[in-house]
């Protein structure tokens, strides 16, 4: 079984620069994390990441989301330059994420879980909800139908009411793909989605993934271990090794980078 | 009596008269989106008629054969009933089946059109559309994933509804006439299942006699246009087909349709129905997750469920409608959580039902009965009476059925409900129906002196044995499935003196007993081979042996050894039919090394076995069985003292 690949007309084409990285310097007192980096992330593409460990890929998605402040370089949001991200603004900018280690509410059921994805878009406020006061139970309403569409798309309706904590690994971070989707996010960024799967879950997110991106067109930031899993479903990939950029381009490209080559993938096979 | 008088209404016929006379009542439901959205009668009849003059307009003409692949959805009703409308006949397939499953009814059926869920099912046609050169449409529901196929042969059922609805108002006339033009004699349903000799054969159905056994079945019970059922088993099922789709056509019942088959269970809680078929399988599957949890209850109500399910016969018929403290307390709730709260019957069918599931379900005041069928005979025949429950028979015949027992001891059976015939093969037809229209079932009867009809076995299963008798496997089964530990059983005379067992255990039950016990395990294979549940499925064997030992006919058909197996039987590889029957043959081939070491007296055996990862990889594996004896009981002294 392989997986689909964009052998078809888009129906959301890959468009002009969402987010453009230039020389991006991050370091932890004397560690540097992130060296000069510079890559761009065009609309409705999926964009990997890739890289061994260490070589900095989580703090630049950490970068883009606002969590970490970079010491050097600009950062530049459709057209705008970002100064200071905090991970609220990235998300009131429409960029979601998913995490390495599943960061879900345990006790919670999935539909509870993911509601709490759209949490910045609810405007009724603590008491409103607390006495489920007209404005409340309307918005209740109303989320609730997205979030039920999301549930469908990721065919998790049989899980709708089970608690997280009580869910398989793969399907936990289904779970967390459905509540970074709950955000409606035009850009989401996916750390490791397939960490830690096997083949069988591997391919479901594969599927998902580009799913999303085919009937959503969100654009996608992928951060990935498995080469293997990145070639086949990114339009372009950067590679990190040591906070520096090796390389960057369309899968193929990457495949035959000499660089690449010597420092992620070793002796070539 | 001569052949029995014929229905004379269609099923599209029925459609219309249902939108007419109850037009706002609920015809289906359906669980889209976490919430139950209803289809009413006059909106599935539009529905239907849009689809058809779609279908006309499209040059669709009567006697054309249109499959439906996918779970049962509203709008795979509508396209049944469309297809109905304009004389066409429905071939419903199994929606699990794989795309080389499909290609031998395609074929046979010469299918014009299917009917398709989603990108799924769309896959596994196109993959094998070359093969089939009659399929001119393949008209799929969701839309999911499908922007990007270009082949011609696909349509949208939206896209086929839209058109359906501007057609112009004289194709009303048109299709109104065509219509007319359907006869209660025309075929209506074509139900491809494995025949007695293990071939596959389609089973032709007519209107006129799907619509004489929904109504049989609904007047035994009364069901009428309150009552509501879910429909979750596969449509290509005679059953299931005549329960889901013609019985609420003929009586105005309302169906609902669960959201997908995971949740199951959870939508039966939410929509309660009112009557419920369920193979024995489900029902097993209920019972055990039910005794599971009431072991983990506290001791009043563990005390209480015990006492209300212990006991024997006595309490099939007791024990239902009584009410009082249990009931209350106990029962009702239960009941309530199964979402069997607002249930008036249920029933299960086959012939291989355990006594014990149907006691279970009994005692907790579920009123499930048997019912008997073959999809030959329209998928009913014998359905038990309130009051004349039994574990052993199957009820009288239901109204319109004649039955009669031959020399051979085999089941004969006249109703306005038999087939036409199996597709494309007359010779096999002319075997089964006899000129006067009795139809062969195939299957060991005995019919009562109340009428009660009692199924033993199917006749080319049975085996003589040395001291005269006759070996009905599927009776040994049925006993060896009374345990909760043994999920399916095969038994089979090695030789004509010795009958052993082939046994898998359930996964479930037989994990929650070894937990209990802290009997650590890895797996099922690893379950499967320990000697503690060999000793477990060894009381239950010796069991069975004394049970059969008090009855001389059966006395020889004692268990001698069994084995247990480590893998599940299952439907994918080929040991059970789609319906859960055993195919016998391809067990008995599988298990050849198996089955002479069981008559070679050894103690053990290697078996190898295919397997089939998920990737679709496959690795031959070699596994070493353990064989026991099993204890068996004296013969007829035991019925002496």
């Amino acid at each position: 079984m392989t997986v689909q690949i964009h052998d078809h007309p888009r129906a959301f084409p890959i468009g002009k620069a969402v987010i453009e990285m230039k020389d991006i310097s991050l370091s932890f007192g004397g560690v540097k994390a992130l060296t000069k980096i510079s890559f761009d992330v065009r609309e409705h593409e999926i964009r990997a990441v890739i890289g061994p460990n260490g070589a900095g890929k989580s703090s630049m998605l950490n970068v883009i989301n606002g969590v970490y402040r970079p010491q050097e370089g600009t950062y530049v949001f459709r057209g705008e330059q970002i100064v200071g991200m905090t991970p609220r603004r990235a998300a009131t900018l429409g960029i979601s994420r998913t995490f390495q280690n599943i960061a879900l509410f345990k006790g919670m059921s999935v539909l509870d879980n993911i509601m709490a994805g759209r949490a910045l878009k609810m405007p009724a406020n603590f008491l409103e909800v607390a006495f489920q006061l007209p404005r409340a139970r309307k918005q209740e309403t109303e989320h609730r139908e997205i979030v039920e569409e999301i549930i469908e798309f990721l065919e998790i309706e049989h899980i709708r009411k089970t608690p997280v904590g009580r869910l398989p690994y793969g399907l936990q971070k289904r779970v967390e793909l459905g509540r970074a989707l709950a955000a409606e996010p035009s850009v989401l960024l996916l750390d490791e989605p397939m960490a830690g799967m096997n083949v069988e879950e591997k391919q479901d997110m594969c599927r998902f993934v580009l799913d999303v991106n085919d009937h959503y067109g969100t654009t996608m930031v992928l951060i990935e271990h498995d080469m293997g899993v990145v070639m086949d479903i990114s339009d372009r990939v950067v590679v990190l090794d040591y906070g520096k950029k090796i390389g960057d381009g369309t899968p193929d490209e990457v495949r035959n980078n000499q660089d690449v080559i010597d420092a992620y993938l070793g002796v070539a096979h | 009596m001569s052949t029995p008088a014929v229905p004379s209404e269609t099923l599209p016929r029925l459609l219309l008269a249902n939108a007419a006379t109850r037009g706002d009542r609920p015809a289906l439901r359906e669980k889209s989106r976490g919430i139950w959205k209803t289809l009413t009668w006059s909106e599935l009849a539009g529905e239907a008629k849009a689809i058809a003059a779609a279908l006309a307009g499209s040059g669709f003409s009567a006697g054309e054969h249109v499959a439906v692949l996918g779970d049962n959805r509203p709008r795979q009703v509508a396209a049944m009933a469309a297809v109905h409308m304009l004389g066409g006949v429905v071939v419903p397939l199994y929606a699990d089946a794989s795309s080389d499953e499909l290609v031998g009814p395609l074929l046979a059926s010469g299918a014009t059109h299917v009917f398709a869920e989603d990108q799924e099912q769309v896959d596994k046609l196109l993959e094998i559309l070359p093969k089939c050169g009659a399929l001119r449409a393949i008209v799929f529901d969701q839309d999911r994933g499908m922007r990007h196929y270009r082949q011609t042969q696909l349509k949208s059922y939206a896209a086929l509804l839209e058109a359906g609805r501007k057609a112009p108002a004289t194709g009303a006339g048109d299709l109104d006439a065509r219509l007319g033009r359907v006869t209660p004699s025309d075929p209506a349903t074509l139900l491809f299942h494995a025949c007695a000799d293990g071939a596959q054969r389609g089973v032709v159905l007519s209107h006129g006699a799907l619509i004489d056994r929904a109504r049989a079945a609904a007047k035994v019970d009364g069901l009428g246009e309150s009552d509501l059922s879910l429909s979750y088993l596969p449509q290509a099922w005679a059953l299931q087909h005549l329960l889901g789709y013609a019985l609420p056509l003929a009586t105005g019942a309302c169906i609902a349709c669960p959201e997908s088959s995971e949740t199951m269970l959870a939508d039966l809680r939410e929509i309660g129905p009112t009557h419920f078929y369920a193979p024995p399988r489900v029902l097993r599957a209920i019972a055990n997750d039910v005794s599971i949890r009431m072991a983990d209850a506290g001791r009043f109500k563990r005390g209480l469920y015990e006492r209300a399910t212990a006991g024997g016969d006595g309490q099939l018929v007791g024990a239902l409608g009584g009410g009082g403290l249990l009931d209350v307390m106990l029962l009702g709730p239960l009941r309530d959580v199964l979402g069997l709260g607002r249930l008036r019957v249920a029933y299960t069918g086959g012939i291989d039902v355990p006594a014990d599931v149907v006691r279970m379900f009994r005692a907790l005041g579920v009123n499930l009965k048997r019912l008997y069928g073959t999809p030959e005979t329209g998928g009913l025949i014998a359905m038990q009476a309130d009051g004349a429950v039994s574990v052993d028979t199957v009820g009288t015949a239901t109204p319109g059925v004649e039955l009669h027992v031959d020399e051979n001891g085999e089941l004969l059976v006249r109703s306005a409900g038999a087939f036409l015939g199996y597709h494309g093969d007359p010779e096999a037809s002319a075997r089964v129906r006899g000129a006067d229209g009795w139809i062969r079932t195939g299957h060991l009867g005995q019919v009562g002196p109340d009428g009660q009809l009692r199924v033993v076995d199917r006749l080319r299963d049975l085996a003589p044995l040395a001291d005269g008798s006759r070996f009905a496997p599927a009776h040994v089964e049925r006993l060896l499935k009374d345990s909760p530990h043994v999920k399916e059983a095969v038994a089979i005379a090695v030789d004509r003196d010795t009958v052993c067992a082939l046994i898998s255990v359930d996964p479930v039950a037989t994990g929650d007993w070894a937990e209990r016990r802290a009997i650590s395990y890895t797996g099922y294979a690893d379950l499967a081979s320990r000697p503690e549940v060999h000793d477990l499925v060894a009381e239950a064997v010796s069991r069975v042996n004394a049970r059969l030992a008090s009855d001389p006919a059966t006395a020889a058909s004692q268990v001698r050894r069994f084995v247990v197996l480590q893998r599940e039987l299952g439907v994918d590889d080929g040991a059970l039919t789609r319906t859960g029957e055993l195919r016998r043959d391809t067990i008995r081939e599988r298990y050849r090394p198996l089955l002479d070491a069981l008559l070679g007296g050894r103690a053990e055996a290697k078996l190898d076995l295919e397997v089939v990862h998920d990737d679709g990889r496959v690795e031959t594996v070699t596994t070493a069985l353990s064989i026991r004896d099993a204890r068996t009981a004296g013969a007829a002294n035991r019925k002496a003292a």
